[in-house]
Order: C-alpha cells, then structure tokens, then sequence
C-alpha cells in the first residue's frame, strides 16, 4: 500500500497543469507556461463522461444494424451491415482481415464502453482493481480509442476506388455516420476522463473502514 | 522550494522534484510509470526536419494518384483527395469532413505548428509570440490525426478489392506511407518538458 502514497500538487495546496506539467499556487485560473485552463478537479468531468458516453453507445445501435456499404454489381444489389461485411470476408478466405474488421469496429468499441463506465464508476466508489490496474486500462482506451476508425476510412477507400460503372459500384452507407459519431463521441468521453480520480480515491478508501486486500 | 523546480504528474498528480534527466535518459513519475522529462540531443532539429517532410509529402500525396484498380478493361483511379471526400451527398457529407480532417488537414496542420513552434528554438532565437498557444493546440490535435490508422485501412481495403480486381498503387500511396512512418517517429521524439520549456513564458 506504502508506494500508493504521494505528496500530490492538491495536497500541497498546489493545482498542477495537465497539459504542461507546471504547478501553482492553489486557485490559479491559468497556466502561465503554457496558457491552458487550470482546476484541480473538475467538479464536471465525471458528467461529461457519461454525456460523451451515452452518445457514443445511443450512435453505435444504428451503426451496427444500418448497411454501411451499398454495392451494386450487374446483377445484385446487396446492403452490408458492418458485421455482415466482416463475416462475408471470413466466408471468402480472407480470415485475417475480418479478425482485424470483427476486432476494430465490433470488439473494441464494447470494450471501451465497459471500461469507461467501469473507470468512471470506479472514481467514486471503492473497486477491486488497483489505481495502478485502472491507470494502465485508462491508457489503453485512449490508445485504441481511434483504431474504430479503420472500418470509416475503409468505406472512404472502397466507395472512391470501386466506381466500375454497371460492373460494379460501392456507396457508403448510413452506417458510417453513425459509426464515426461513436467513435469520436467516446474518445471525448475518454479524454474528458480525468486519471487523477483514480489516485484520489486512496485516501478515502485508506480512511474507510479496513476492506480486505484484493 | 521555487515552483519551478516541480513537476506534477498530469495522470496522477503525484509532485515531484524536477529530476536532472541527461539526454537519452528518462524520468517517469514514480507512483504511476508516466514518462514525465525524456529530453534527446539535437531532437528539436530532427522533428522541424520531419514537419517539413511531412508537409512535403501531404501535398504529394494529395497531387499524384493514389490507387486504381482494373477489371475487365473498366479503370478507376482515386486520388487521396477523391478517398476523402467520397461520402458525397446528405448527410453522410459530415463523415467526409471528419476523414478529410483525420487524413490530410490535422496532420499537416500539426507539422506547420510544430515547425512554427520549434523553428526559432532549434535556431536559438526568441520564440514566436504565439508559440505556447500553438504548440497547445498541436498537443490537443494529436489523437485527431490519424495518418496510420488510415494505412491499416489501406491495408484491409486493398485485402478486400484484390480478389475483384487488379490494383495499382500510386506514387501517393507511397508518399502516404512515408508520411505515416515521419509522423510516428516524429511523436516519439518531442520532449512535451523540453519544449514547454524553451518556449514558455514562465
């Protein structure tokens, strides 16, 4: 528990820039390295997370049952939901890249929608895994957060690039809207996510009553 | 103790005494693991050099052809602009928008801020008036620009045409490619400390 333990910038009455890693004396507005917004905790930004959260899960129910790509060939005309369009390239051979699709647009984004509510509800209440656990899940959703992407600009390429006349034609589909404002709706959830909530909870948990070690 | 000499930690907020990090060294916070100071010798000239790279090679990029494909005597090429903008009509317009930003307006909007920012600093002149709000919004930008998450669209796209048709890669394509390995390299290299330092006003 001891290395848990740290003198932090709000213990010492300080408030600490996020962005350029400066302290000041408590109470100051702004930055005056690097001209960013100061607060030492946002009273706020637990609210925008679920804000950005709930929007994010509200666009991504269309974003799987709408087609995303429409393609016309001589005969056919087939809509394609995302998992539809995956599960047809597994069907072809392709199976690596259907991992990849199945993994970027289907797996990744319940995963990050588990784990920020998991982070989010974690900052105010006592939870099992370890600051230093929920720190290293905090940064993996931000990282991943923007490989969702992939799925948008493969529909950006296909629809420019397969234009074949009546021998084949590719458009996008209302899914990709829907899909992107998913995307970009939870990594603003995520980034409005302030890490420092993790660490904060040591002491109060420190000054509950004992819970036993997890 | 001058503020100055601190260092907060932006993920746990842990305070710190501002370590003597040599360069090719680092220093991260010793609660949380975040790399707080990682200075590097002569990084300032190499990351103008890789703005100014990566300039080039949005604009070429965005000037030659990008991808083509052929089936049965029937040709279509697509500039990477063409990619960008292909959700045409309605309101799918807005997802253009968003990957016309991602590809090509965010990351080179990224290299003339930093080349803004850095410029004078590697030179050993005063810095620019706006260079702590600009190298501010480059910091904001970051997750924004997605150069390589576009080339493993690239990748899975191409995967899905070959089996239809014959497609040729363009010279943009590889100057595509370029642009995602200098952008890569390029984040690895800025010291966010370093900089704030040298062009901070306090």
């Amino acid at each position: 528990m001891s290395d848990l333990h740290a003198l932090t910038a709000r213990e010492a009455g300080l408030v600490a820039c996020r962005l350029c890693s400066r302290v000041w004396p408590g109470g100051t507005p702004r930055c005056a390295r690097c001209g960013a917004a100061l607060q030492s905790r946002d009273p706020l930004a637990l609210s925008r997370v679920w804000a950005w959260w709930v929007a994010g899960v509200m666009a991504y129910v269309p974003a799987n049952l709408w087609p995303m790509l429409e393609t016309r060939t001589l005969l056919v005309r087939r809509d394609d939901t995302i998992i539809a369009g995956a599960l047809e390239l597994w069907a072809g051979g392709a199976r690596g890249v259907a991992l990849i699709i199945l993994a970027a647009s289907v797996l990744i984004p319940l995963l990050k929608f588990f784990a920020i509510a998991y982070l989010a509800l974690s900052a105010t209440r006592p939870v099992l895994l370890s600051p230093h656990a929920r720190l290293r899940l905090y940064e993996v959703v931000e990282y991943i957060g923007r490989w969702s992407m992939i799925d948008v600009f493969v529909v950006a390429i296909l629809a420019s690039l397969v234009q074949l006349d009546v021998v084949a034609s590719i458009q996008p589909g209302p899914a990709s809207l829907a899909f992107a404002l998913s995307v970009i709706s939870t990594m603003l959830s995520a980034q409005a996510f302030d890490p420092r909530a993790l660490w904060d909870g040591i002491e109060r948990d420190a000054a509950a009553p004992a819970r036993a070690p997890a | 103790m001058a503020l100055a000499d601190l260092v907060a930690c932006p993920r746990c907020d842990a305070l710190w005494r501002v370590p003597a990090a040599a360069p090719g060294t680092r220093a991260a916070c010793a609660r949380c693991g975040t790399v707080l100071i990682s200075p590097r010798r002569h990084a300032g000239m190499a990351i103008v050099s890789m703005s100014l790279a990566a300039v080039v090679l949005v604009f070429g990029a965005l000037w030659f052809p990008f991808l083509s494909v052929e089936v049965q005597g029937l040709g279509h090429g697509a500039t990477l602009w063409e990619v960008a903008t292909s959700f045409a009509g309605g309101p799918l317009f807005v997802v253009s928008l968003a990957v016309t930003a991602a590809i090509v307006v965010l990351p080179l909007l990224r290299a003339g801020l930093l080349l803004y920012t850095l410029t004078p600093v590697v030179f050993d002149r005063p810095p620019r008036p706006l260079a702590a709000p600009a190298f501010r919004l480059s910091e904001r930008l970051r997750p924004w620009s997605m150069a390589e998450i576009f080339a493993i669209g690239c990748a899975v796209s191409l995967t899905k045409v070959a089996d239809l048709a014959t497609v040729t890669l363009g010279p943009a394509f590889w100057m595509f490619a370029a642009l995602v390995v200098v952008t890569v390299v390029q984040d690895r290299l800025v010291c966010r400390w370093s900089v704030w330092q040298a062009i901070g006003r306090a």
